[in-house]
């Protein structure tokens, strides 16, 4: 397949703004803000079927189509937050092409008609913000950012926000919160960020990912860009892959690939005599998998996750090896959300330090019979009720654990203790 | 008398003045001063609050939110390990403990020198390269207890070489000559 996103893989100095040039980049700006109406861009991003790369899936063209006439300013924000465990896909396609990243922003600002983007980064990605922040500065000096780009009066600003520290920013208007100079507290919808975003104001947010697609999709087209994939899922997707296998690490994959291509062909299959226990498609949102040839086999795709019971997201593999204790992995993730929520609503404030709690309990043998249907009905109890998606997802390994690995849990129970070699697995 | 610098306080308004409402500007202005100070004290808030007009409280609430302020001092060098599943998968843990054997501190405390702080923290979104930690927010992938040993030895020499140079004026100095951060992503 030919890379798309991943080009430098294949030409390592793209991050270079001449290097880049020299690739055709910004030619599909250059075109777009000098011989196309801003609806012709949305248009062809619709009609992709580009969906948004963050983990929702959103369609991109249709959330671009929200913004309303003639309300201005309007914002465009780029979630650059990447915090879900096993997701490290933003990280490099910012790194190694920044350019890409910027190319289109300036287009999907173009579309929506505002004038100032910004990408909110992870704190953590302190180098990330200068490389951007470089990045921009060279655009600008070169005519690609700034003001009156290619003589056609079209203004763009792109300013990179760096964050401190919550994974909740990652959340789209909790990013706003943030970038308000707020805790990053979620917000009620409606309104909707398309209606009343940033300041108030009509904004689009998505993800590095998504709009790294963009440039791409301009210059072209739809129809090139729906050769890739499947009908229900067009285009490739980053993949990340981690966890105890030979070459971990970022693969771009055509969308509906089966997992096995990217386990054993890309990852080069499991180290050290490790087998597969379990594997988790979409960071610790999504619900883990057995090893079974059905799971092994997965299209990868959003339709192809939805039909085992689990969720694409962010493409974000871990992968579980046999001698990891399946209760201390679901420790992790239950302390990874009992951390990170936000605290704004019951459920999830109360819920998730209660979950990591009887989770912990279990494991080290002091779990009680009632424990097991206690953690469902936590989980029940958040689900559905918490004001964001950060407390359903907190439900989610919980909810698979018990049900693909429920003897043992209840081997820790009725053993009253952990049956793992201490230092072979993931340590509590 | 004011904890920041006229320098800080002056980067503080020119980054107020990059969005449409200056309050924005607030988790870029804690990082300056954390970055001044190497923590952000009441006092360095009520700066910040000042120079952003805006209540001391309210810049209180938002540095107390977000996990990479430290609202107590730290050490010269923070070292934060990641936890999450698949750093914990590869061998974190082994990591913690070898730093908290070596430097006889717990995560959360400081050496009695005021040199090393360790904390564990949440994903870092580099679990390729697990195990993985950072170093007064610089990435260090891969880790090996002896690179931990190395990492910290490091640490100690850009401490003498910068000896004169009080507190967190040795985080520039290392970071400037011999600390090689882990840039590459592959």
């Amino acid at each position: 397949m030919e890379r798309i996103l991943f080009r430098h893989v294949d030409v390592p100095e793209i991050n270079q703004l001449d290097v880049y040039v020299a690739h055709d980049g910004y030619s599909a700006l250059r075109r777009a803000v000098t011989e196309m109406e801003p609806q012709d861009v949305t248009k062809v991003v619709s009609d992709s079927g580009l969906a948004g790369r963050g983990g929702a899936g959103f369609p991109t063209g249709r959330k671009w189509s929200f913004i309303p006439k003639g309300v201005l300013p309007t914002y465009l924000v780029i979630n650059a937050d990447e915090s879900e465990p096993g997701a490290f896909k933003d990280r490099e396609l910012m790194e190694r092409n920044p350019h890409q990243l910027l190319e289109g922003v300036a287009l999907a600002s173009y579309a929506i008609g505002c004038r100032q983007a910004f990408i909110y980064i992870r704190g953590e990605f302190l180098y990330i913000g200068e490389i951007l922040d470089q990045a921009i500065a060279d655009a600008n000096a070169g005519g690609y950012l700034g003001n009156n780009i290619f003589g056609s009066g079209f203004n763009i600003d792109v300013v990179v926000h760096r964050g401190a520290g919550a994974y909740i920013c990652g959340e789209e208007s909790a990013l706003l919160d943030s970038l308000e100079g707020l805790r990053g507290f979620p917000r009620l919808r409606p309104p909707f960020p398309a209606v009343k975003g940033l300041y108030q104001q009509p904004t689009v947010i998505n993800n590095v990912e998504t709009i790294s697609n963009v440039p791409h999709i301009v210059r072209r087209g739809a129809d090139w860009y729906r050769s890739f994939g499947t009908e229900k899922s067009p285009g490739t997707k980053v993949c990340s892959i981690s966890g105890p296998v030979n070459r971990p690490g970022n693969y771009e994959m055509e969308l509906g690939t089966r997992f096995r291509v990217l386990l054993e062909e890309c990852a080069g299959g499991m180290r050290d005599g490790k087998q597969l226990k379990a594997y988790i498609p979409g960071g610790a949102s999504a619900a883990m998998l057995p090893n079974t040839p059905e799971t092994i086999d997965v299209p990868m795709s959003y339709e192809g996750y939805m039909s085992v019971g689990s969720a694409l997201g962010s493409a974000s593999f871990i992968i579980i090896p046999d001698d990891v204790c399946i209760l201390r992995a679901q420790l992790r993730i239950s302390e990874f959300f009992a951390h990170e929520s936000c605290g704004k609503c019951i459920p999830c404030r109360e819920g998730t330090p209660w979950l990591a709690k009887t989770v912990r309990r279990i494991e080290r043998g002091e779990g009680r019979e009632e424990d097991l249907p206690l953690l469902l009905d936590i989980s029940d109890n958040i689900l559905g009720r918490s004001f964001c998606a950060l407390g359903d997802f907190s439900t989610s390994n919980i909810v698979a654990s018990v049900k693909y690995f429920y003897e043992e849990y209840e081997q820790h129970i009725l053993e009253g203790a952990c049956p793992y070699e201490k230092r072979a697995a993931a340590v509590a | 008398m004011a904890v920041l610098t006229n320098d800080a306080i002056q980067q503080i308004k020119d980054i107020s003045a990059r969005y449409p409402q200056s309050r924005s500007a607030l988790l870029p202005a804690l990082h300056i001063a954390q970055n001044e100070l190497g923590w952000v004290s009441r006092e360095a808030m009520e700066e910040v609050a000042s120079a952003l007009a805006i209540d001391p409280d309210q810049v209180e609430e938002v540095a107390t939110f977000y996990t990479m302020f430290y609202t107590e001092p730290v050490g010269t060098y923070v070292l934060e390990v990641c936890k999450t599943l698949p750093c914990s998968i590869l061998g974190s843990d082994e990591i913690t403990d070898h730093i908290s054997s070596k430097l006889g501190i717990k995560p959360g405390e400081t050496t009695s020198d005021g040199m090393f702080t360790l904390f564990r923290v949440e994903c870092l979104a580099a679990c390729h390269r697990a195990p993985v930690l950072q170093v007064n927010h610089r990435y260090y992938q891969d880790l090996t207890p002896e690179k931990i040993d190395a990492l910290i030895d490091v640490a100690r020499q850009a401490q003498l070489q910068a000896a004169g140079a009080p507190g967190f004026g040795i985080r520039k100095t290392w970071s400037e000559t011999v600390g090689r951060s882990e840039k590459s992503c592959e």
